[in-house]
């Protein structure tokens, strides 16, 4: 049950980044690009994704998972050092080619073998947070 | 191009959808880079094939999309492989440090009202925007 449910959500996750052009890099650089010929779709897309999901988050005040257990709890909602500085590091990453995780898992078939070396750096990426998470709270402790 | 708009709202309805069924149906936050990021560094070892099946769903409709419409589908990314790299070593590592993407804290933090989800969404943003501001002034056409 749990595996149909995320197979339903991957796959309508990768119907919307596909139909709305998320997985064009031209149109992600497009939006980021706000002193060009700026391209607004992903506002679109993102607000559009925002409207279901605030109204499943009012559900998921008044019941249960469907296969059980909780909702996640609501994160401490500090803003710490790790939020700021990754997503610096993210929207470099992001700018410099227009691909996010979503859309770089959703392009595969199509995304040749320059979406295979994103995806392989990414994972690299993945796999070097946690020693660099652990390093910029040393600098911390240090500083 | 003047009805990409209306595709960007359908699509981004469709991806809200997949967020509401999977936090109402699994309790999670539909978030690409915790659930790959999980499987990396094993953080996400037991529930490893919900993680699979939502891979699969997410590489496979988009696969199935492109036969149907019959191919010609692109994702114009740059053929700078050096830049390609860099790229992607920065998202897997931004990421899994500031805890999301462009789906958990974009779509499932701000819906949520979320203040880490708003501010990461505005980071990163500002971070992109500069970038590409760099990449034009470099590339000499601004």
């Amino acid at each position: 049950m749990r595996n149909l449910f995320a197979l339903i959500a991957g796959g309508l996750f990768g119907a919307g980044l596909h139909l709305s052009g998320m997985t064009n890099t031209a149109k992600v650089q497009g939006f980021l690009d706000f002193f060009g010929a700026w391209d607004p779709t992903l506002a679109f897309v993102m607000g559009g994704a925002i409207l279901p999901m605030a109204g499943a988050w009012a559900l998921a005040q008044r019941r249960k998972p469907i296969t059980g257990g909780d909702f996640p709890a609501r994160p401490d909602p500090r803003i710490d050092r790790h939020l700021v500085v990754g997503a610096v590091l993210f929207g470099m990453g992001w700018g410099l080619v227009g691909l996010c995780p979503g859309p770089a898992i959703a392009s595969l078939s199509y995304g040749g073998l320059g979406g295979l070396v994103f995806l392989g750096s990414m994972l690299a990426g993945m796999l070097a947070a946690p020693p660099a998470r652990a390093w910029l709270d040393g600098a911390r402790a240090a500083g | 191009m003047y009805i990409d708009w209306i595709w960007g709202l359908a699509g981004g309805l469709l991806i809200g959808c997949a967020g509401a069924v999977f936090l109402l149906g699994n309790g999670r936050i539909m978030g690409a880079s915790g659930i790959i990021g999980g499987l990396v560094d094993g953080s996400g070892r037991q529930d490893a094939a919900e993680r699979l099946v939502f891979l699969l769903g997410l590489a496979g409709v988009p696969a199935l999309l492109m036969l149907l419409s019959g191919g010609g589908a692109t994702t114009n990314l740059t053929g700078n492989f050096g830049l390609v790299i860099l790229a992607g070593l920065l998202v897997g590592l931004g990421t899994r440090i500031g805890n999301g993407c462009t789906s958990g804290h974009g779509v499932c933090g701000i819906s949520r009202l979320n203040p880490r989800g708003i501010i990461a969404t505005l980071v990163y943003i500002g971070a992109g925007a500069l970038i590409v501001v760099a990449l034009r002034l470099l590339a000499g056409d601004l």
